[in-house]
């Protein structure tokens, strides 16, 4: 056997893989797209701009997504990173494995249930009651973008503290130690040692949360009361409720094509961040 | 049985035996590992809690798969089924007709049985996916027993496609306590006291059928209007709505039960449980008009547990089964037999049996709305404005 067979043997797999689920669907999409409804509801071939000329009828949902989802990488990396920077940093290392598995432990449960969980929390029995008793009433949280906000983060926080703690363990702490020596102030070596070098960790989070958060659907439709519409909503709606294929399929196609766009401009902000030092890298 | 190699032991026979009502053995396998094959008949005369139905003489298969509505059975209707045949019945519930429409076309369902409403049946008629019905396969049907008016959309030119299951109303549910103790009485007033007093109380269904519909009811239009002009008058009004509703959904018994919801689009079994445990939680039907619907029992095409799915239909067509159905579904059955069987408070209940006057304006659903283009971008520009 020689190296280039074995090569592509172990490859196989991968790319049958992509081939199969990537790039065959994704064909069809994009075919998909530039076809009609049947009259009945599904898809007729053929060769019309059509769908994609009606795209601004979803500019709502494009919309929300695209305010929803990065303010939710934003809010889940603030909460999630002085948590990391403990679990990394601070803690005593006979703790670390308990308080890391405890951040794992709400996957264990389907998040469908635990959104449903998040209805009865912010529903006007949960929280707003509590806030009544303290004096605040009459305080709507359930159905509003807020609540949805609450349940993203709340899904979303495990993936963007898992990568912040990597880059934050992996941290020399004699250089922090270093950076004290040299009589700077705690907050000045956070700026200046520690920050930067965690970059790699906050670029994975952030990633890997804006990208599944801009095709969510799961928590606006529970926390969202159906009234804060995302992208995904819309797509669940044209291929279940209209059975509009081809406009369905116009919609993802966008999808995909303004999430490559972010996520190259994002790539290129980050790499531009790290450009000039020579250990930090996106992973 | 006489030899000891062929002999099993209480403990295992009983293991089997609850493997057996449990669903996870088939008939087949019941019988064969405990040695009842030969003696099936008498089984089934001696245990009549096991084997309740001697019809159900032949293998069906260990499963069958039904798409059906939520709370729309009664669960141990489904264990005695598979206690006397075998077959596990496995349930897929839906929100709207939309959707399981949505499923049929995309293919491979891999239903067996599933519960399409009134309006749909042509369409899923001409695209061919749903089964002709053999009635020699459901003694249980008494054609003769149903009221016509619910029964009738089941036939299409002439060929039977579908069996009645049950019909109901869709009005609104309305929580009076926050109304000064009274009720209201019109699709206008529904939509009006949302935009006013009751802002951020009330709830449509995520369905565009009857949220479209009781909009055009407002206008005093035709609950199942394709016109456009109409149309548009009912997404003006939808959309104006829109920042006062406390959501979009037809899940709606939660937020009513606990207090968030105080009005809503209802269907009337719906109403009727809520207001059996509420009672100043009222069910109105508009006085404009709005929906009646019956749905019904039918085999999609290619259904792979053919022969379950008859045995299915049939056992809950059983005027016995359906009357605990009734009980636990809380809508009104079609069928007269099964009429006979519930209790006289359900009899003269005016939540399952309104009175003519208020009948006599509601309209079935029209099958162009569920394929009307128009429609269905309405409700989707309603969602995401």
């Amino acid at each position: 056997m020689t190296k280039r067979t074995r090569n592509l043997l172990l490859l196989a797999p991968a790319g049958t893989w992509f081939l199969v689920m990537l790039v065959v669907p994704l064909t069809v999409v994009l075919i998909f797209s530039f076809g009609e409804r049947a009259p009945a509801g599904g898809v007729v071939p053929a060769f019309t701009f059509e769908q994609y000329a009606n795209l601004p009828a979803r500019w709502t949902a494009f919309k929300n997504t695209l305010i929803l989802a990065p303010v939710g990488t934003i809010a889940a990396l603030l909460i999630a990173y002085p948590l990391a920077y403990y679990l990394a940093v601070k803690v005593d290392t006979k703790w670390k494995m308990l308080l890391l598995v405890l951040v794992i432990v709400p996957f264990w449960t389907s998040i469908l249930i635990r959104s449903y969980a998040w209805i009865f929390l912010l529903g006007g029995r949960g929280i707003p009651a509590l806030l009544g008793w303290i004096g605040f009433e009459g305080i709507r949280l359930i159905n509003t973008p807020f609540s949805v906000l609450v349940g993203i983060i709340y899904g979303y926080l495990p993936l963007m503290v898992f990568p912040l703690f990597v880059s934050l363990d992996r941290l020399d702490k004699r250089l922090l130690e270093a950076s004290s020596d040299l009589g700077a102030k705690p907050w000045r070596t956070f700026i200046q040692i520690t920050l930067p070098l965690s970059i790699p960790g906050i670029a994975t989070g952030c990633m890997l949360v804006f990208i599944l958060l801009m095709g969510e659907f799961l928590i606006p439709a529970l926390l969202g009361g159906g009234k804060v519409f995302f992208v995904g909503n819309a797509l669940v709606d044209l291929f279940l409720q209209s059975r509009n294929w081809a406009y369905g399929s116009a919609v993802a196609v966008t999808l995909v094509v303004v999430m490559l766009i972010t996520v190259t401009i994002y790539m290129r902000l980050i790499s531009r961040l790290g450009a000039h030092r020579e250990d930090v890298s996106l992973m | 049985m006489t030899k000891d190699n062929d002999y099993i032991s209480k403990e295992k026979f009983m293991e089997e035996l609850h493997r057996y009502k449990r669903g996870s053995v088939t008939r087949r396998h019941f019988l064969n590992v405990t040695g009842l094959g030969a003696a099936t008949a008498v089984m089934g005369a001696a245990m009549p809690g096991v084997f309740p139905n001697p019809a159900f003489a032949g293998d069906i298969g260990d499963r069958v798969i039904l798409a059906t509505w939520p709370n729309y059975h009664d669960p141990s209707n489904f264990e005695t089924f598979t206690e006397a045949t075998g077959a596990h019945v496995q349930v897929n519930v839906f929100g709207s007709n939309e959707e399981m429409l949505a499923k049929l076309q995309a293919g491979g369902s891999g239903w067996d049985v599933y519960v399409p409403t009134n309006y749909t049946i042509t369409t899923y008629v001409s695209e061919d996916l749903i089964e002709p019905l053999d009635t020699s396969k459901l003694p249980n049907y008494d054609a003769s027993a149903f009221d016509a008016r619910y029964a009738e959309a089941g036939s299409v030119d002439g060929q039977l496609y579908a069996v009645p299951k049950d019909w109901g109303t869709t009005g609104f549910a309305i929580n009076t306590a926050h109304n000064g103790g009274k009720a209201i009485s019109s699709w206008k007033e529904f939509f009006d006291i949302t935009m006013d007093s009751f802002s951020g109380r009330s709830m449509v269904h995520d369905y565009q059928l009857t949220t479209i519909g009781n909009a055009l009811k407002y206008f005093g239009y035709s609950f199942n209007s394709v016109d456009e002009a109409e149309l548009a008058d009912a997404e003006k009004l939808l959309i104006d709505v829109k920042p006062h509703l406390f959501a979009i959904s037809s899940d709606y018994q939660p937020p009513m039960r606990n207090g968030d919801a105080w009005l809503t689009m209802c269907w009337s079994g719906d109403g009727k449980q809520l207001n059996s445990d509420l009672p100043e939680i009222a069910y109105v039907l508009g006085a404009e008009g709005g929906e009646i619907w019956s749905d019904y029992y039918a085999i999609p095409k290619g259904a792979p547990h053919m022969e379950a799915a008859y045995a299915l239909i049939n056992y809950l067509l059983d005027p016995a089964v359906n009357a605990k159905e009734v009980l636990a579904h809380g809508y009104p059955t079609a069928d007269a037999n099964t009429f006979a069987l519930l209790p006289e408070s359900l009899r003269n209940d005016p939540i399952l049996f309104p009175a003519q006057e208020l009948l006599s304006p509601l309209e079935f659903g029209a099958a162009q709305t569920l394929t009307d283009p128009n429609r269905a971008e309405l409700m989707a520009r309603f969602k995401s404005a």
